[in-house]
């Protein structure tokens, strides 16, 4: 069998583009070119008529798009159907209107004609500007332009579209991408956009798989022509050949398969072969992702990463739309526990001031960055214990390298919570607050740092990053981030004993966990929970249910005392030998 | 008439929500409102309008009033636009 690899490399019928949303679709392209609108620019008689008619139209497009607004606060969060509410304000501009209305009357041209001109001048505007959120905001404000235009012209929405097909477009509206995902489409494929336009992020959150950003696959495709759409890599195959179909079909069905043979894995708890439980936890990045995590068996969230809102929204969210995000998860996943981690960013990410660090990863980050922007920080815990009146929240810090700056967010969480108490809104006044140990210097406190909080989370990329003074990215260097490196498996053997002293729990988050080599490792190090991707929880219950704690528990000691990473690595494979476990990372 | 210089100070920027909170807030008034950047001039009750100004962080913008209740009116909105949108 080929790989994705060998497949791409030969195949000279492809187009790439961005993975936005993942999953592979073999079907038909629909494509979807904006019914090229002709505008009438005849004179006109009766004023008063074409007034009316402006009216009518405008009223008519109101109602569509409080319809969609409606579907879109169905399937998102508020803060993503936000965009179609500024739309909606558009239709209610008391200068645009006016001036449409002065012109109608005094040029007495075709109401169609004015409004085309009118809106045009503003999206002349917004596409020559530097900024490009100002480029996708023209978009969205054409299809305003053309909602009234087509209602003016009483014209229905397009000839209809067929249902289950790949949609091909040059680009597409927030509108339009919900309104297909009524109609079953299979995927999207657009030739503009990036990871994070509307049209991303609406089909992450309905599960549709894209691929974005292609340049020209609207020009390459042909209307119904055969097609495979692979939003795991961000490639397209047009007319495919047989080996090609083959190949992609025997995905889909290794993809169903995995499905079926880890269902019954499902259900089950991840328990060794000799009784001990184990809890796998899900880390979430992206919001869509949740649907994911409710279906994979994952025993709450352990990681949510709060600065993905940023990432999304390219702006700082208040403590409403804050409150309204976390309150939708923590309802979701109940009665399962869900994780926040405060925001983990650097001072470089928001220009809050002109200083650049020399050195960014010992710089201004996470806990750092909180404590130095308290009002953001505040606004952040307020929004969290808001929603955390539904008791299955825990809050968690990022980056703390000293006592202090344990007892510095305490402070600030108890005044919080006195000023909710004064405003009489609910909370959860037991709230657990955790640390995540990611620096060494709390490794090595870890006895004290853990009496002050409820738990503790290891995160094992930054702690290895910083143990060994290595950056992972540097490819000169990379070879020393070494997960199974005796000194990485040392302290995570510390952190867990001094942790049990205090009777704090300790998870593990990090790509280690992920990497389900290390899972009896970790197992026989005396983790009992691990916050893994949603995608790997299953196999990982398959593996823990496949041997025994004591096992690994002398597997555990025995890399405790080795020297290398090598001996260590050797000693866990030959574990995987011994006890027939089969691994299945690199699923499809 | 009243004109007022203001700077945007939140990192977002003059964005969607406070453009259309800025001319919600105008819309109380009778006053004329307008808002003007680098010889942009945009009438501040016309969301519209006011999404077309890239206002990002440290950008200058002056605000002018003009009409009956123009007092009230520039105390309030100059206030929003200092008080960052009430984002920081």
């Amino acid at each position: 069998m080929k790989s994705f690899k060998e497949i791409y490399r030969e195949a000279e019928n492809k187009i790439a583009g961005l993975a936005a949303a993942p999953g592979i679709v073999i079907g038909r392209a629909h494509l979807f070119t904006k019914e090229k609108v002709e505008i009438n620019k005849s004179e006109i008689t009766d004023i008063d008529q074409a007034i009316n008619n402006l009216d009518e139209a405008v009223e008519k497009s109101k109602k569509e798009l409080n319809k969609i607004f409606s579907i879109a606060r169905e399937k998102m969060d508020e803060k993503r159907a936000g965009i179609f509410e500024a739309q909606l304000m558009i239709l209610d501009d008391p200068i645009l209107f006016g001036n449409i209305k002065d012109r109608i009357k005094t040029e007495k041209i075709q109401p169609e004609y004015i409004v085309s001109d009118e809106i045009s001048k503003y999206q002349e505007l917004m596409i020559i500007s530097s900024e490009s959120y100002l480029k996708e905001r023209a978009l969205d404000i054409e299809d305003i332009k053309f909602r009234i235009i087509r209602n003016l012209q009483k014209k229905r929405w397009q000839s209809r579209i067929e249902k289950e097909m790949i949609v091909i477009s040059e680009s597409l509206t927030p509108a339009d991408t919900l309104l297909f995902s009524r109609v079953d489409t299979l995927a999207f494929v657009t030739d503009h956009g990036g990871l994070t336009s509307h049209a991303a992020i609406i089909s992450r959150s309905l599960n549709i798989p894209a691929v974005v950003g292609t340049h020209n696959a609207s020009k390459m495709i042909e209307d119904g022509q055969s097609i495979i759409v692979d939003g795991f890599h961000g490639y397209i195959i047009t007319s495919p050949s047989e080996e090609q179909i083959e190949f992609f079909k025997y995905k889909q069905e290794r993809l169903k398969q995995l499905q079926v043979d880890l269902k019954e894995f499902k259900e089950k708890p991840a328990i060794t072969t000799d009784g001990r439980t184990i809890n796998l936890e899900a880390n979430v990045d992206v919001t869509g992702e949740i649907d994911v995590v409710i279906t994979s068996g994952a025993k709450g969230i352990g990681l949510y990463r709060s600065e993905q809102i940023l990432d999304e929204l390219g702006e700082y969210p208040n403590e409403e739309e804050q409150t309204n995000i976390y309150s939708k998860l923590a309802s979701r996943m109940y009665p399962d526990f869900c994780t926040i981690r405060a925001f983990d960013i650097g001072g470089d990410k928001f220009r809050l001031f002109d200083y650049r660090e020399p050195n960014p990863f010992l710089g201004l980050r996470g806990v750092r960055f909180l404590l130095e922007n308290k009002s953001l920080f505040k606004t952040q815990i307020r929004a969290v214990l808001k929603a955390s009146a539904t008791k299955n929240i825990k809050f968690m810090i990022p980056m703390i390298s000293t006592i202090e700056e344990i007892w510095e967010t305490k402070k600030l969480i108890t005044e919080c919570k006195a000023e909710l108490r004064k405003e009489k809104l609910e909370f959860d006044d037991k709230i657990k607050l955790g640390i995540m140990i990611e620096v060494p210097s709390a490794a090595i406190m870890t006895r004290e740092l853990a009496a002050e909080v409820d738990f503790i989370s290891i995160g094992t990329n930054d702690l290895i990053q910083y143990m060994m003074a290595v950056d992972r990215g540097n490819d000169l260097v990379s070879n020393l981030y070494q997960e199974f490196s005796p000194v990485n498996i040392r302290t995570i053997y510390h952190i867990v004993q001094e942790a049990k002293l205090q009777k704090v729990p300790v998870s593990l988050c990090g790509e280690m966990a992920a990497d389900t080599l290390a899972i009896p490792l970790l197992v026989g190090l005396g983790l009992e929970t691990l916050s893994i991707s949603a995608a790997t929880i299953l196999y990982a219950k398959k593996i823990i249910n496949s041997f025994s704690y004591e096992l690994a528990k002398k597997l555990a000691d025995d890399c405790v005392a080795s020297k290398t990473e090598k001996e260590i690595q050797d000693k866990v494979v030959k574990f995987f030998e011994e006890n027939n476990i089969t691994r299945t990372r690199n699923i499809i | 008439m009243i004109e007022k210089t203001v700077k945007i100070i939140n990192k977002a920027g003059l964005h969607t929500r406070p453009a259309a909170t800025v001319v919600k807030l105008a819309a109380k008034y009778k006053c004329d409102f307008f808002i003007s950047r680098d010889g942009m001039h945009i009438n501040g009750k016309s969301i519209i309008g006011v999404m077309t100004l890239a206002a990002e962080i440290g950008s200058e913008l002056t605000l002018t009033f003009n009409g009956v209740d123009e007092g009230k009116a520039s105390e309030e909105i100059v206030s929003y636009f200092e008080r960052g949108f009430d984002e920081i």
